[in-house]
């Protein structure tokens, strides 16, 4: 088990490495047009040339990205073009807006979509019709769309929630939550309506194995044969999708939070991406990633917490 | 990698296994005369329409703006679906906007098809270290954070969109990619691949001529998919502004109107149902061409009760079974009465596959039942502890142990299955869950019958492990299915049906998938266990080997029905129908011995 675990985090490492150095030549590939764009177009020439030689960025990109790299395992990712400020405090105050948006939505997404999930596989019927009928739309509109609708309904035409802003959670949790109500739903509804689908495409299969039926022969309760049983051998699917999903959201997240004006990363993102703020923009690249593996990891590791092939080969 | 519609672009949505495929006019005319399928294909013509004649249809210069006519509300003015927050007419930015996001995607769909299409055929079709490689870059590609990439690369290209949707393709080709390997992979070794490769025709033609059209139908069903996701990727950039200012856009139209919103509520409403209406005709088209390339889409689920309820009050009694006698004086331990079972063909009829079936077991009896395969011996056995499939009908009879029938109330099935009544399965690899261990499992189902605490519980469970031939029960206890041999999880099933203690054991098929030297061992097992715990018996197979070993009486069936019943002996030693002495006769068992080569005689 840990010897597998040590091959996932290797892998890891090797996909962390791989995609910050392609994003890193990629962005620092013309410096000086970046300083430029950083400046604005009143800046002289004289100033931009100053720039970049304060910023080493006349240097081969190889060599700054592995000076950038070193960096980095030292904890710090540079100074913003923009404000000055390090890079990892700005994401300090901004990572836990984002996280908290992702985990909440993960989090309901999985309630819901194992509930309903698992009652229209072993329910069918008329359940399992209104269920695939609602996925089939939900799933086909993008979350921001949802995310404006909602706006639109619950925060504009019945005002119930705030349209925008946010209350970080030690301030007020009461309040907080309210700001978070309306992103998690844009985001849960239609992440749902995709994962509730696999998850009742997993228990069916899982129902229709031959040791379901044998189990249900022994005279075990159909309580136990569902959740024991089936539900465990559909986990794996189940987990995939999950973390699809998750992968998913660092992008999503970064929409919903332009759209209800949460300052989480997805925001700061935006803003360093048009004003040429290098070292922020790799910043992000390295949270994206990090949320990436994270994911993948965990995924592995509850795959093999839950499947004895894998964990024992 | 799927941000803002994830899932839409999960090769998995779609089943790689190819049914028969429909194609060509049949399958469009099928696409067209389902409701949804005709209304996507007219509302998605309607918008391709709509953005393609925008040079000429638009009333207005998308950007001219007139200030009077700022804000102004739907149908009052020239500007018929009214004027957005600098006085440009909505109407003629929508239609500008719908062909901008037409090359968008065509561009998206171009590069993700071609890259991912391509690496997939030769992937799929050659293997190897190129098909390791592909792999690679494919999950590299769908681990990436999407979203976030496209605005990294921002600060590189600018307000590009059409690159930047390039990008996108490259980013999702990796689902194409998938789909198509995983389709190639499947007919690669078909047989008519093998025959084409054998007749000498060149890989390129095998591959136009069977591998693209059986991947065809699959990846147009995908690029509904990828189109859709391609619009939501599309106008989410436009939404952030990452967008050039000066083309209008969908997702730029919906910012507008986004951040005015408190001012005129109305200019949201346009971009939105535009957005929405075209990625759900999208993805709805995509699942009715799905539904039409597999004609088992209309695969009939299980019945409403209604439905059930009708069937069997149509039912009318099979006649009397000439092999079992109408009434005894002794209650025999197992006796099934004119059963009959259905499976539906469509969602109001059933085909019968079981045309009311007589059978008796007593106390003590081994009873064989023998039949080809199809002839529904196996679900008469599932029928007698009642774990038939959830769409299957029992249409009429009764299954009565000790007189009681079981059918009547499930309540009364549920108290005797595992305890009074236990079953061994045919395959014994796929009979154990592989995510729990031997022990884990066998404790579960015996104290779901047995009152005992789990010490209890794995004392005898590791006793009847050994009595069942388990060298190291303890040992074996512990260890997950994959971990042991065929022959052993057999007996470990065969431990698990003994572990309630029953007096009827139904067993389909025991031997088959064994090795043949497992199998006498295991028939050998069964036999020793019927003896002494006395108990009946019944087990289907196909091997009048197994019959000729192991029963007392055989019923042969064929077609879903009893053609001779009777004792094994007077069956072996004069089989009555036509039918059974066929299925004798095909046994090689009987066989005579070929005589040896005379050897040395004379020459």
């Amino acid at each position: 088990m840990l010897m597998y675990v040590g091959r996932k985090l290797v892998s890891g490492l090797i996909l962390f490495v791989t995609v910050t150095f392609l994003t890193f030549v990629l962005v620092f590939s013309d410096g000086e047009q970046s300083v430029r764009n950083n400046l604005g177009e009143l800046a002289t020439e004289d100033q931009v040339a100053r720039r970049v030689d304060e910023l080493n960025l006349d240097e081969p990109v190889i060599t700054q990205y592995f000076k950038w790299l070193g960096d980095l395992l030292t904890g710090s990712l540079g100074r913003s073009f923009n404000s000055g400020e390090e890079v990892t405090q700005i994401l300090g105050t901004r990572v836990p807006v984002t996280l908290s948006i992702i985990f909440l939505a993960l989090f309901v997404t999985s309630l819901i979509s194992i509930a309903v999930g698992v009652a229209s596989a072993v329910k069918g019927g008329w359940i399992d019709r209104v269920l695939q009928f609602l996925a089939g739309g939900a799933a086909a509109l993008p979350s921001f769309l949802v995310a404006i609708a909602l706006t639109f309904a619950f925060a504009i035409a019945i005002p119930i929630f705030p349209a925008t802003g946010y209350v970080p959670f030690g301030e007020n949790p009461g309040l907080w939550a309210e700001s978070l109500v309306l992103p998690i739903a844009a985001l849960v509804i239609h992440m749902v309506a995709n994962s509730a689908q696999q998850f009742r495409g997993a228990m069916v299969d899982s129902l229709k194995q031959d040791y379901i039926r044998t189990l249900r022969s022994r005279g075990l309760p159909e309580r136990a044969v569902v959740f024991r049983h089936a539900l465990r051998n559909a986990a794996a699917p189940g987990l995939t999708i999950l973390s699809v999903q998750t992968i998913g959201l660092v992008g999503g997240a970064v929409l919903i939070e332009q759209i209800f004006a949460l300052p989480g990363v997805g925001q700061f993102t935006i803003r360093a991406a048009i004003a040429g703020d290098l070292p922020s923009v790799m910043g992000v690249v390295v949270f994206g990633t990090l949320v990436v593996l994270v994911v993948n990891i965990v995924t592995d590791v509850l795959n093999a917490w839950i499947n004895p092939k894998v964990r024992l080969s | 990698m799927s941000e803002v519609t994830s899932g839409l672009t999960d090769p998995e949505l779609i089943d790689p296994q190819p049914d028969p495929p429909v194609r060509g006019r049949r399958l469009w005319r099928r696409v067209l005369r389902n409701p949804v399928g005709l209304v996507t294909v007219v509302l998605l013509l309607l918008i391709v329409a709509f953005g393609l004649l925008a040079p000429w249809l638009a009333p207005f210069d998308p950007n001219l703006a007139r200030l009077e006519l700022t804000n102004a509300p739907p149908f009052t003015t020239d500007y018929w679906l009214g004027g957005d927050n600098t006085g440009r007419d909505i109407l003629s930015r929508l239609m500008h906007a719908t062909r901008g996001t037409l090359v968008a995607i065509l561009v998206v769909l171009v590069v993700s098809s071609i890259l991912g299409g391509t690496t997939g055929l030769i992937a799929g079709y050659f293997g190897g270290r190129l098909d390791e490689a592909a792999d690679w870059i494919s999950n590299v590609l769908l681990a990436l954070p999407g979203i976030v990439l496209l605005i990294v690369l921002y600060t590189v290209i600018g307000p590009n969109i059409l690159l930047a949707m390039a990008v996108y393709g490259v980013l999702v080709s990796p689902s194409y990619f998938r789909l198509v390997r995983s389709l190639v992979q499947n007919i690669r070794h078909e047989l008519y691949i093998d025959a084409a490769k054998v007749a000498g025709l060149p890989d390129r033609r095998i591959v136009s001529r069977h591998v693209l059209r059986t991947v065809r139908g699959p990846v147009i069903v995908h690029s509904a998919f990828i189109l859709a996701s391609g619009i939501a990727v599309q106008a989410a950039l436009e939404f952030l502004g990452l967008g050039d200012p000066t083309e209008p856009s969908w997702g730029r139209m919906l910012q507008d109107a986004f951040t005015n919103i408190f001012v005129n509520r109305a200019a949201v409403i346009w971009p939105v149902l535009l957005i929405g209406l075209t990625t759900l005709s999208l993805v709805l088209l995509g699942n009715v061409i799905r539904d039409a390339l597999q004609q088992s889409a209309n695969r009939p689920t299980a019945l409403s009760p209604a439905v059930v309820k009708r069937l069997r009050a149509e039912q009318v009694p099979g006649p009397e079974s000439p092999f079992v006698p109408a009434q005894s004086d002794r209650v025999p331990l197992l006796r099934v009465r004119d059963l009959a079972i259905g499976y539906p063909d469509s969602s109001s009829t059933v085909t019968t596959v079981v045309h009311g079936v007589d059978l008796v077991v007593e106390r003590g009896e081994i009873h064989g039942l023998v039949g080809e395969s199809g002839s529904g011996k196996s679900q008469i056995a599932l029928s007698i502890l009642g774990i038939l499939p959830p769409e299957a009908v029992t249409l009429r009879g009764a299954i009565e142990f000790h007189g009681e029938d079981l059918l009547a109330d499930p309540k009364r099935m549920r108290a005797v299955r595992g305890r009074r009544i236990a079953y061994v399965p045919q395959e014994p690899m796929s009979n154990l869950d592989p995510t729990f261990t031997i022990g884990q499992q066998l404790t579960y189902g015996l104290r779901a019958v047995k009152d005992v605490s789990r010490r209890e519980a794995k004392g005898q469970l590791l006793e009847l492990l050994d009595r069942v031939g388990i060298k190291n029960p303890a040992r074996v206890f512990d260890l997950y299915p994959h971990q042991v041999s065929g022959g052993m999880a057999q007996r470990v099933l065969i431990a698990g049906a003994l572990a309630g203690e029953p007096e009827l054991i139904v067993a389909d098929e025991p031997t088959t998938a064994l090795d043949v030297t497992v199998q006498a061992d295991v028939l050998d097992l069964l036999r020793n266990l019927q003896r002494e715990r006395d108990l009946g018996m019944v087990i289907v197979t196909h091997n009048f080997g197994v019959v000729a070993d192991l029963c007392d009486t055989v019923s042969v069936m064929k077609s879903g029905r009893i053609v001779e019943s009777r004792s094994a002996r007077d069956l072996f030693a004069a089989p009555q129908d036509e039918y059974t002495r066929m299925l004798l006769n095909s046994t090689l068992d009987g066989a005579e011995l070929r005589r040896p080569l005379a050897v040395g005689s004379g020459a």
